[in-house]
C-alpha cells in the first residue's frame, strides 16, 4: 500500500512539474502574507504596490493580502518559513533590517536562508527628529549633548530590532556615545507622538512619517541615516555629512519574497514581472501622493542587499 | 461655524448613496463578530482607491461610525462583543435580550449610540484646537496611573464579590504578559507558536463570552426545544425615547467619559464603554439591578462608545499621529488621496475635512434610523431554539476568531479561554473584569517601563511617577475609587453575607 502510494506521489510530481513550469502560472488568484496589522504603513504599501497584479501585462491574476501581524512581525515571518506552502501561490512581505536582526537575536524559526527575494518596492530611511521648540538645529547639538551627559539623551523609536534601533546603535556606536533609546509600543506614532509631546528630548523615525510630521509644523528633521539625501526632503542633510559614520543600514526596505523550496520557474516569472508591476504609473503615483518613498530593485539586487545587511548587522548586534 | 458651508455636499447623489451603503454596510460588518471596526474600515480602504477623496472620506467615516453601533447588535443578541467597546453592553443588554427585551435593548443602544456620537462629533467640530493639546498631556506617567485606575475599576465590575472580581483580573492581567514583549524583548509564557504575538483580544473575547453560553446551551440536552422559545416583547420606538431621557445621568457619564478616553491616544475606546458603565453603576441610586437587564447600563455604555468616534481622531485630523488602530487605517486611507492630516488638512482642503466630518454627523443620525429599523426584527434571534443557536454561536465564534489574523491558533486560544471561563463562571467568577485586565495590563506595563526608562535618564522615578498637577490628580482619583470600593465593600457587607449564604 505503501508502495502504491509513493509510487502515485512520484506520478503525481511527474505530472505537476511541468504544468507548474509551464507558463500557465499563475492559475488562480495569488496570496501575499503582511507580517503586520490592516492599516499599517506597510499593509499599505503592500496593497497599493499589488494593486496592478491582475493586469495582462502584469501577473494577470489579482494579489490577495493575508494580515498575520504579532510579535513585531515574528507571527508572520514564522508562519511564511515553516507553514506556508512553496507553490508560488503564497508570496511574503519582507522587512529588511527587521526579520535580519529578529533572525541574529535568535527565539525565530526562519532567517534569509529560509526566503528566496523576489523583488523590493520601498525603501524608508531613519530620520533624527526633535520637537519643534527643541534647542537642538544640528546633529551636532545633538552629539554634543549626548557626549557631554552620557545615557541622558532620550530617543524614541518603534521598538526593538527594527531600523530606528539599528539607527540608534549605529549612532552610538559611530559617534562613541550613550543615548538612552525609548522604545515605544504602538510602532511608528507612537515614537513620534512622543517626540511632538516633549516626552523624549530626540526621536528616530520613518522619513515619511517624520516628513509628515514636519509638514504639519511639529518637529524639526536634523539627519537622515542614508547614504545620499532623500528627494522627499532635498534639505536636509545625511548623517555622515554632519560627522557621524552611519551607513543605510537602518534603512527600512520593503519587498517581496516566497518561501525557500518555491519551483525555480515560478521564483524566474515573478523576478521579472512582479518589479515592472512596481514601475507601473499609477502604483508609482499613489505611492508618491502618500509620502512613501520607492525604490524598486531586481533579485539579484535584494539577494546582494540580503548579504550586506545580515553581514553588518551581525557585527552591530555582536555586543548586545 | 465653517462645517455648515459643506452640509450641501454630503447631499449630492453619489456622496449620499456612499453614505447608506458605509452606514448599512457597516452595521452589517460591525455586528459580525470579529469583524472589529478597525478591520471593517481597513477591509473598505482598497474600494477607495477608485473614489475622490471626499467620496473616500465619507465612506469610511460612515464604515468607523456604524461599526462601532453596530457591535451592540452581536453585544445583545448572541452576548458576543463585536470588539473590546461594547464588552459593557453584553452586562445588561444581553440579559435584557434574554429576558424577552431584545428590542428595546436595541433600541436604546442606537439611540444612546446616536447622542453620544453627536456629542463626540460636534466636540471635534468646535474643540479641536483645545482638545488637541489635552490629548498631547497623557505621557507614559499618566497613561500609567490611568490603567491604574481602570484595574481599581475590576474589583467592583459585574460581580456579586469583590475578591472574586479581583481574582479574575489577575488572571486576566497573567494572560496579558503571555507573548512576544516589544519593549524588553523578552519572550513569555511561549508554549505553542499561535502565543508568539500575544493572546488575541478580539479572540479572546468571543472565547470569555460567548463559549460558556454554548457549552451552557448544549449542556442543557435536547429536551424541552420548544419551550424554551420565550415572547419578544414589542417596543415602539416613542416609548424607547422616553426610556432614554429617564436616565439623563447615564447618558451624561457615558458621553463625558467616552469623550475624554477617547481622546487619550493608545488608550482608544477599547475601556470607555466599561469604565462608563462602572461610573454610572457606582453614581445610580438602582445600583443592585446592574447586571440583570437593567437598561441604565446598556445606555451608559452605548453613548460612552460612540461618544469617543469623534473625539479619537483630533489627535490625527490636527497632529497627524493616529491615536487608535482605526485612526491609523484612516490615515491610510488620506494619505492615498494625497492628503496630508493635520493644518494642511483645514488649510488646504477644507472641503475634505468638513465635509468627512458632516459625514460622521449625518451618518449618526442614519445609523440610528436604520438600527431602530431592524431592531424589532433583529430581535427574534431570541425565538430561535437553543440548540441551533447553540450552533450558529459556535459557527460564528470560530470564523470570527479565525478572521481576526486569518489564523488557526487564534481560534485554539479562543476555544481553550472559552472553556476555562465556562468552569469559572460556575464558582461565580465573570468575564468582564478578566478582559480588564488584560486590556489593561500592556498598557500599564509597557508605560511604567517607558516611563522608568525616560525617568532613569532624567530625572529619576519619584518626580517622574509623582509629580506634576495631572499625575497628582490621577492618584488622588486612584485612590478615592479604591477608597469607595472599599466604603461599599463594608458597608454592602452586613446585607450580603446573610444573602450570600442563602445562595
Amino acid at each position: 500500500m505503501k508502495k502504491l502510494l509513493a509510487g502515485a506521489a512520484i506520478a503525481l510530481m511527474g505530472l505537476t512539474a511541468p504544468v507548474l513550469a509551464d507558463d500557465a502560472y499563475p492559475e488562480r488568484p495569488v496570496m501575499m502574507m503582511v507580517s503586520y496589522g490592516a492599516g499599517g504603513a506597510t499593509d499599505f504599501q503592500a496593497r497599493i504596490v499589488t494593486m496592478t497584479s491582475g493586469n495582462e501585462d502584469a501577473l494577470g491574476m489579482p494579489i490577495a493580502i493575508l494580515n498575520k501581524p504579532g510579535a513585531g512581525g515574528r507571527v508572520g515571518w514564522n508562519w511564511l518559513a515553516t507553514q506556508a506552502e512553496a507553490d508560488g501561490y503564497t508570496l511574503g512581505a519582507y522587512n529588511v533590517p527587521h526579520f535580519i536582526a529578529q533572525s541574529i537575536k535568535g527565539g525565530v524559526s526562519y532567517d534569509i536562508d529560509s526566503f528566496e527575494p523576489i523583488a523590493n518596492w520601498g525603501a524608508d530611511p531613519a530620520v533624527l527628529v526633535v520637537g519643534a521648540d527643541s534647542a537642538f538645529n544640528s546633529l551636532q547639538d545633538v552629539v554634543d549633548f549626548a557626549k557631554a551627559n552620557p545615557g541622558k539623551l532620550t530617543t524614541s523609536g518603534a521598538g526593538l530590532f527594527v531600523g530606528h534601533h539599528i539607527a540608534a546603535l549605529q549612532m552610538e556606536k559611530a559617534g562613541d556615545m550613550k543615548i538612552a533609546y525609548i522604545p515605544t509600543k504602538g510602532g511608528g506614532a507612537a515614537a513620534m507622538k512622543a517626540v511632538i509631546a516633549g516626552e523624549v528630548m530626540a526621536g528616530i523615525n520613518n522619513l515619511s512619517d517624520a516628513f509628515r510630521a514636519r509638514e504639519a509644523g511639529n518637529v524639526k528633521i536634523l539627519a537622515v541615516a542614508d547614504l545620499e539625501r532623500n528627494a522627499f526632503l532635498p534639505d536636509v542633510p545625511t548623517m555622515m555629512e554632519s560627522g557621524l559614520d552611519v551607513d543605510n543600514a537602518s534603512v527600512n526596505f520593503r519587498g517581496v519574497m516566497v518561501p525557500k523550496g518555491t519551483p525555480q520557474p515560478i521564483i524566474d516569472k515573478l523576478a521579472e514581472t512582479v518589479p515592472a508591476m512596481f514601475e507601473n504609473s499609477r502604483v508609482q503615483g499613489k505611492m508618491k501622493s502618500g509620502g512613501s518613498p520607492m525604490h524598486v530593485m531586481t533579485r539579484e539586487e535584494v539577494q546582494a542587499m540580503w548579504a550586506q545587511r545580515q553581514e553588518t548587522l551581525t557585527a552591530l548586534l555582536a555586543g548586545l | 461655524m465653517e462645517f455648515i458651508f459643506y452640509f450641501g455636499d454630503v447631499f449630492t447623489p453619489v456622496n449620499f448613496a456612499l453614505l447608506l451603503v458605509g452606514t448599512i454596510g457597516g452595521l452589517i460588518l460591525g455586528a459580525t463578530p470579529g469583524l472589529s471596526p478597525t478591520m471593517a474600515v481597513a477591509l473598505l480602504i482598497p474600494f477607495t482607491f477608485q473614489l475622490e477623496a471626499t467620496q473616500g472620506l465619507i465612506l469610511l467615516g460612515a464604515a468607523y461610525t456604524s461599526t462601532v453601533a453596530g457591535g451592540a447588535v452581536s453585544a445583545i443578541l448572541l452576548k458576543i462583543p463585536g470588539a473590546p467597546a461594547n464588552i459593557a453592553t453584553t452586562l445588561d443588554g444581553h440579559t435584557m435580550a434574554q429576558n424577552g427585551q431584545g428590542t428595546k435593548a436595541l433600541q436604546l443602544s442606537f439611540l444612546s449610540s446616536a447622542v453620544g456620537g453627536i456629542f463626540g462629533v460636534m466636540l471635534l467640530i468646535f474643540l479641536t484646537p483645545v482638545l488637541a493639546q489635552w490629548a498631547l498631556a497623557f505621557g507614559p506617567s499618566h497613561l500609567f496611573w490611568l490603567a491604574i485606575l481602570g484595574v481599581t475599576v475590576i474589583g467592583t465590575l459585574d460581580s456579586k464579590s469583590v475578591v472574586k472580581g479581583l481574582l479574575s483580573g489577575c488572571i486576566g492581567l497573567w494572560l496579558a504578559t503571555i507573548g512576544f514583549d516589544d519593549i524588553m524583548g523578552a519572550q513569555r509564557f511561549i508554549f505553542h507558536d499561535a502565543l508568539g504575538g500575544g493572546i488575541n483580544i478580539i479572540a479572546a473575547l468571543i472565547g470569555l463570552f460567548a463559549i460558556p453560553q454554548v457549552i451552557s446551551m448544549f449542556a442543557k440536552g435536547r429536551r424541552g426545544d420548544g419551550a424554551e422559545v420565550m415572547q419578544v416583547q414589542k417596543h415602539s420606538v416613542f416609548e424607547a425615547i422616553r426610556v432614554l431621557f429617564r436616565f439623563p445621568r447615564a447618558l451624561g457619564i457615558g458621553m463625558s467619559t467616552g469623550a475624554i478616553i477617547g481622546l487619550i491616544p493608545g488608550v482608544g475606546g477599547q475601556i470607555a464603554g466599561l469604565v462608563a458603565y462602572d461610573q454610572t453603576k457606582k453614581f445610580s441610586p438602582e445600583r443592585e439591578k446592574f447586571g440583570k437587564g437593567h437598561p441604565e447600563g446598556v445606555v451608559a455604555a452605548e453613548a460612552a462608545n460612540n461618544a469617543m468616534v469623534g473625539p479619537s481622531l483630533v489627535p490625527l485630523l490636527t497632529l497627524s499621529i493616529p491615536g487608535s488602530p482605526t485612526a491609523a487605517v484612516l490615515l491610510g486611507g488620506l494619505l492615498i488621496h494625497g492628503i496630508f492630516p493635520g493644518s494642511d488638512l483645514f488649510d488646504n482642503h477644507p472641503d475634505v475635512a468638513w465635509t468627512f466630518i458632516n459625514s460622521m454627523l449625518i451618518g449618526q443620525v442614519l445609523m440610528c434610523l436604520f438600527g431602530l429599523y431592524v431592531a424589532g426584527v433583529a430581535a427574534r434571534v431570541a425565538q430561535v431554539p437553543q440548540s441551533v443557536m447553540a450552533a450558529v454561536v459556535l459557527g460564528l465564534a470560530v470564523f470570527g476568531s479565525y478572521s481576526v489574523q486569518s489564523s488557526m491558533g487564534d481560534v485554539y486560544v479562543m476555544a481553550a479561554l472559552g472553556i476555562m471561563m465556562y468552569f469559572l463562571e460556575r464558582f461565580g467568577f465573570s468575564a468582564a473584569p478578566l478582559v480588564l485586565g488584560l486590556i489593561l495590563g500592556p498598557i500599564a506595563e509597557a508605560n511604567f517601563i517607558q516611563g522608568s526608562m525616560i525617568a532613569n535618564a532624567t530625572d529619576g522615578l519619584g518626580p517622574y511617577f509623582l509629580g506634576g498637577a495631572l499625575n497628582l490628580f490621577l492618584i488622588a482619583v486612584v485612590i478615592a475609587s479604591v477608597a469607595y470600593s472599599a466604603w461599599m465593600e463594608v458597608r454592602n457587607r452586613r446585607y450580603l453575607s446573610k444573602e450570600e449564604i442563602l445562595v
